[in-house]
């Protein structure tokens, strides 16, 4: 009965039930509700206790982000980008600066890039602990947010420590990082690595090994491998399914050609196996920040020398700078007209496919009791949706 | 599914003995990270209510405000930054392009108050829990937004600079103008202590864009001698700079010159406003320094036929008679004479009023008068044997230097004061080989002279001799006699005799000391020479100077035909200095323009 249920394809087409039928139930999930990632809703139709059919349901965030920045002088964006992804505030911030580097011709030292990719590898884990306490919940383990959060706390004290920011680290300046990592850091760092990953191996036996989890995650929210180019499936989602994709790789960018990992890649991307392949990232990411803790400059400049911020005038031209965020390729689009403000910024972020086209199409047929930890599974945030 | 799936949870009980991860009170023991980004503090006392943290803030969290108790003066607006917690997003960009590093922030997170209002407020000015909290976000060692050092400019080194009258600054090129230019923050503190209230912002602003036609006019709008200030302005703008606060300030004087010097006076028309149409009345200036021909200037612009009588032989008074090549060379002067001239102001060269034509002549022939003839007479050293040959008047020296005549002062010379003038007149004759001793009275920070003059002066091979009361000059014995001359000073201590007054030099007794010099120059100030105001003409007086109102009227003048009298510049005015002068001069225009028209300007 398993594995009938692992090759459960859903119907590419739209149902079109019959609602004055009376077979049918049209109900809301979100966008206030515990089982919906952010504020986002989920108009489900279901028959009995399966969705038939789904329809997602974005625009509760939109604080028009991209139209702001055309308002602002470059440098004024920079405190505005973190905004776009909450939980991942890091990964506006790179995209943002490096995009402005690149049309500026900017070289940032060596210290800013090591530094800058300590400061994604954190937040990395971050957001995945938040993540992995969401998806057990989503289920009903109440118990694993409780630690992963507490987990989290902790990388957000390293933030803390150096950056002066908890969630809004406004860290990655255009020209390199806002300062020096303070005196004891790293060592700091180590420790916090070593205690998250002593909780990791128990996250690992309470819900890996955990029969009601296994029960349920298995077999749901099945991505086949060519899902990946049709639907645009990034990060490990589409690594889950076999697809060795990463732009820690792909690209090479900042200090990661340096850094000495491999993708991990999974065999079928359902619920279970997306959830395993997190779990190893997590491993990965402790590793890659003890890597960079070893290898990191330790001294040196930390930023290149910019214009005046109030006059700083970016050369005309376009570009778009992409990294690899926990949930796939992140991504600004940014033009300039030669004036001191961007003519136009674009964010590419992969919860757009992922919670729109994918979720719309992965929820027919499943249960109403696990649309919720289905949408954990895929990892998404709705804020980088409503940019 | 294995037996494992089943007890593997449970291997986690073995936890439930150890310590936990949480405190019991994380709020009372839990201080921000040193380096948190908490609630703002700000050293009211350095800081200059610049309003460059209001500029940077993409929230408009913050709003430069009066500050009780505050008032504003030469380099502070008096206003203070308030924010609005409402609105602030704690990025601290605030923080990092704060040109005096006055504004940072504690790492104090914790505020709990029922009134929403009180979320709004001026640190350091309101008093706060946090205010000096040592720890914080603060600025990384080496890291700012804005650049504090200065672009370097060119100068011809002291060794070379001796040698010859060559201009000593050489000028920013384009990309070094526009770097410079770069540094500004718009703040416009220096507006209000520019004595002309040049549009400084406007100009810099002109030179980072390229625009030189709008800096040119910009600079014209209050001044029209750019090349001439543009070298050897006071820069009373760059002490009042606010990123010098806490760096160079920005490059004022340089970047004004840059303007100047890089628009032809041929192409001047194009950019700058043409005069009027002629009101049909006429308007006589008495001496053709920065203050006269600054009137000049602006009355022609309004359309009134202008005559300006200058008694030298050439135009421009102090600023080619009394300051020397190297610092402002001659055809810098007559490219900014040269357009107040095109503009149909007519100089009368060579005619002294008092002697060729009176003041009364003037008062009849024109509908108003503007005297600014400055302090031309030098004063005395007033000590016994002053009146020797070998003691030369400072001004002198510089006024037969310019007319290239034979200065003669020997190979040893001494000059006696510590004014620009005694500078200028050290530097001069450096030049022309002596080895020069400067005598003050004072001490050197005592010094009214600029700084720069007075370190260039040390730097080119000038000996600078402070706390010397000048005593007597004798004259040499024997061959020399008549050719050289013994001057003697009496060595002095600085004395604190008032509270709160600057201390004053009081001679050691007995410490006497003499030097043999060929020639000793004496710049201890100069006078006005009011000879050609006579008593009819109603002029009132106060300490040998024209009292003159608010509109800078010294007379109404007798006839409702006009002849009134306005004075400014140097005669008027304590600061003496050409960008004062001019400042007078457009002052005195536009007064002028009033009471002949009553139109207003």
């Amino acid at each position: 009965m398993k594995k009938e249920k692992l090759r459960v394809i859903p119907p590419a087409e739209r149902a079109n039930p019959d609602l004055e039928s009376g077979k049918y139930l049209l109900m809301w999930q979100g966008p206030q509700h515990p089982g919906i990632t952010g504020n986002m809703s989920l108009k489900l139709i279901v028959e009995g206790d399966s969705v038939v059919d789904c329809e997602t349901h974005v625009g509760y965030l939109h604080r028009g982000f991209e139209k702001l920045m055309e308002r602002r002088l470059w440098m004024q964006n920079f405190p505005l980008v973190c905004r776009i992804a909450v939980p991942e505030p890091d990964f506006n911030e790179y995209c943002y600066a490096a995009a402005l580097e690149e049309l500026a011709g900017i070289q940032i030292p060596d210290k800013a890039v090591w530094l800058r990719t300590l400061s994604l590898e954190m937040i990395r884990l971050a957001s995945f602990l938040m993540w992995i306490g969401g998806q057990a919940g989503a289920f009903g383990h109440g118990t694993i947010i409780q630690w992963s959060v507490t987990m989290r706390d902790y990388v957000l004290d390293l933030f803390e420590e150096l950056s002066g920011g908890r969630i809004y680290h406004m860290y990655i300046i255009p020209g390199g990082v806002r300062g020096d990592v303070p005196a004891g850091f790293f060592k700091h760092v180590l420790e916090i690595m070593d205690t998250v990953q002593k909780n990791l191996d128990d996250i690992e036996l309470v819900m890996f090994h955990n029969v009601v989890f296994k029960m349920r995650a298995e077999g749901l929210g099945y991505i086949p491998a060519d899902w990946v180019d049709h639907y645009g499936i990034t990060g490990p989602n589409a690594r889950a399914a076999g697809v060795a994709r990463d732009l820690r790789k792909d690209l090479g960018y900042l200090a990661y050609p340096r850094l000495d990992f491999k993708t991990i890649v999974g065999q079928k991307s359902d619920a279970y196996e997306r959830a395993r392949l997190r779990l190893l990232e997590m491993y990965q990411c402790i590793d890659l920040i003890r890597q960079i803790v070893d290898q990191c400059p330790k001294d040196g400049p930390f930023r290149e020398k910019l214009p005046n911020p109030l006059y700083w005038k970016i050369p005309a031209g376009e570009t778009y700078v992409a990294a690899e965020c926990t949930r796939g390729e992140y991504g600004f689009y940014v033009a300039s007209d030669g004036s001191d403000k961007p003519r136009r910024v674009a964010v590419r972020g992969p919860s757009y496919t992922h919670a729109v086209a994918v979720m719309e199409r992965l929820a027919r047929g499943v249960n109403i009791a696990d649309v919720a930890g289905l949408m954990v599974s895929l990892h998404t945030y709705p804020p980088e949706i409503e940019r | 599914m294995d037996i494992k799936d089943f007890i593997a949870p449970f291997a986690v009980w073995k936890r439930a003995f150890e310590k936990p991860f949480t405190v019991k009170k994380p709020i009372d023991e839990r201080p921000g990270a040193p380096r948190y980004r908490g609630f703002h503090i700000n050293d009211a006392e350095r800081c200059v209510g610049c309003g460059t943290c209001e500029a940077i803030c993409m929230n408009k969290a913050i709003d430069l405000v009066p500050v009780e108790g505050r008032e504003a003066k030469e380099g502070d607006s008096g206003l203070r930054p308030r924010v609005d917690y409402g609105r602030c997003c704690w990025c601290a960009l605030c923080v990092d392009i704060c040109p005096s590093g006055s504004l940072n922030m504690s790492n104090e997170y914790l505020w709990i108050d029922s009134d929403p209002d009180v979320f709004r407020y001026t640190p350091g000015v309101d008093k706060k829990p946090w205010d000096g909290a040592e720890l914080g976000y603060r600025r990384a060692e080496g890291y700012r937004l804005l650049d504090e050092q200065r672009v370097p400019m060119a100068e011809l080194g002291h060794r070379e600079a001796v040698k010859s009258f060559l201009e000593l600054v050489q000028g920013y090129s384009r990309a070094q103008a526009e770097k410079e230019a770069d540094r500004c923050v718009s703040c416009g503190l220096c507006i209000a202590s520019c004595p002309a209230h040049m549009d400084i912002p406007g100009y810099i602003k002109a030179v980072r864009e390229g625009d030189l036609d709008t800096g040119l006019r910009l600079l014209y709008e209050t001044n029209p001698f750019p090349e001439a200030c543009g070298r050897i302005c006071t820069h009373l703008c760059e002490g009042a700079c606010s990123i010098g606060t806490g760096g160079d300030p920005v490059a004022i004087r340089w970047l004004k010159r840059y303007i100047a010097d890089q628009v032809e006076l041929s192409a001047y028309a194009k950019a700058l406003p043409r005069a009027e149409p002629s009101v049909g009345k006429k308007v006589a200036v008495v001496g053709a320094g920065p203050g006269g021909l600054s009137a000049a200037y602006y009355l022609a612009l309004l359309g009134y036929e202008v005559k300006v009588y200058e008694k030298d032989g050439e135009a421009g008074g102090m600023l080619r008679y009394g300051i020397p090549e190297y610092r402002l060379p001659y055809p810098a002067l007559d490219k900014d004479i040269g357009y107040i001239e095109s503009l149909g102001v007519t100089i009368k060269r060579g005619v002294a009023i008092g002697k060729d034509l009176s003041l009364s002549d003037l008062r009849r022939d024109y509908h108003a008068v503007y005297l600014s003839t400055g302090l031309p007479v030098a004063y005395g050293l007033e000590v016994p044997g002053d009146k020797h040959p070998r003691v030369l008047d400072g001004v002198a020296v510089l006024a037969a230097a310019t007319r290239g005549e034979e200065l003669g002062l020997g190979k040893r010379v001494a000059v006696i004061g510590g004014g620009n003038v005694a500078m200028d007149a050290a530097r001069t004759a450096l030049r022309h080989g002596a080895a020069v001793d400067i005598l003050y009275r004072r001490r050197e920070e005592d010094m009214p002279a600029d700084a720069d003059e007075i370190r260039e002066a040390k730097a080119e091979g000038a000996r600078l001799i402070e706390k010397s009361i000048p005593v007597e000059v004798k004259d040499a014995a024997g061959a020399l006699a008549g050719k050289a001359a013994l001057f003697v000073w009496n060595e002095a201590e600085m004395v604190q005799k008032e509270e709160g007054k600057r201390p004053v030099p009081e001679a050691i007794p007995g410490a006497l000391r003499e030097e043999l010099y060929d020639s000793i120059i004496a710049a201890i100030g100069q006078g006005p020479d009011l000879s050609y105001v006579t008593e009819e003409d109603g002029v009132p007086m106060k300490r040998f100077k024209p009292l003159v109102d608010a509109r800078g009227m010294a007379s109404p003048g007798a006839s409702p035909k006009g002849g009134a009298i306005f004075a400014g510049g140097d005669l008027v005015n304590d600061r003496k200095d050409a960008i004062s002068a001019i400042a007078d001069g457009h002052r005195a225009a536009l007064s002028i323009d009033r009471h002949l028209s009553g139109k207003g300007a």
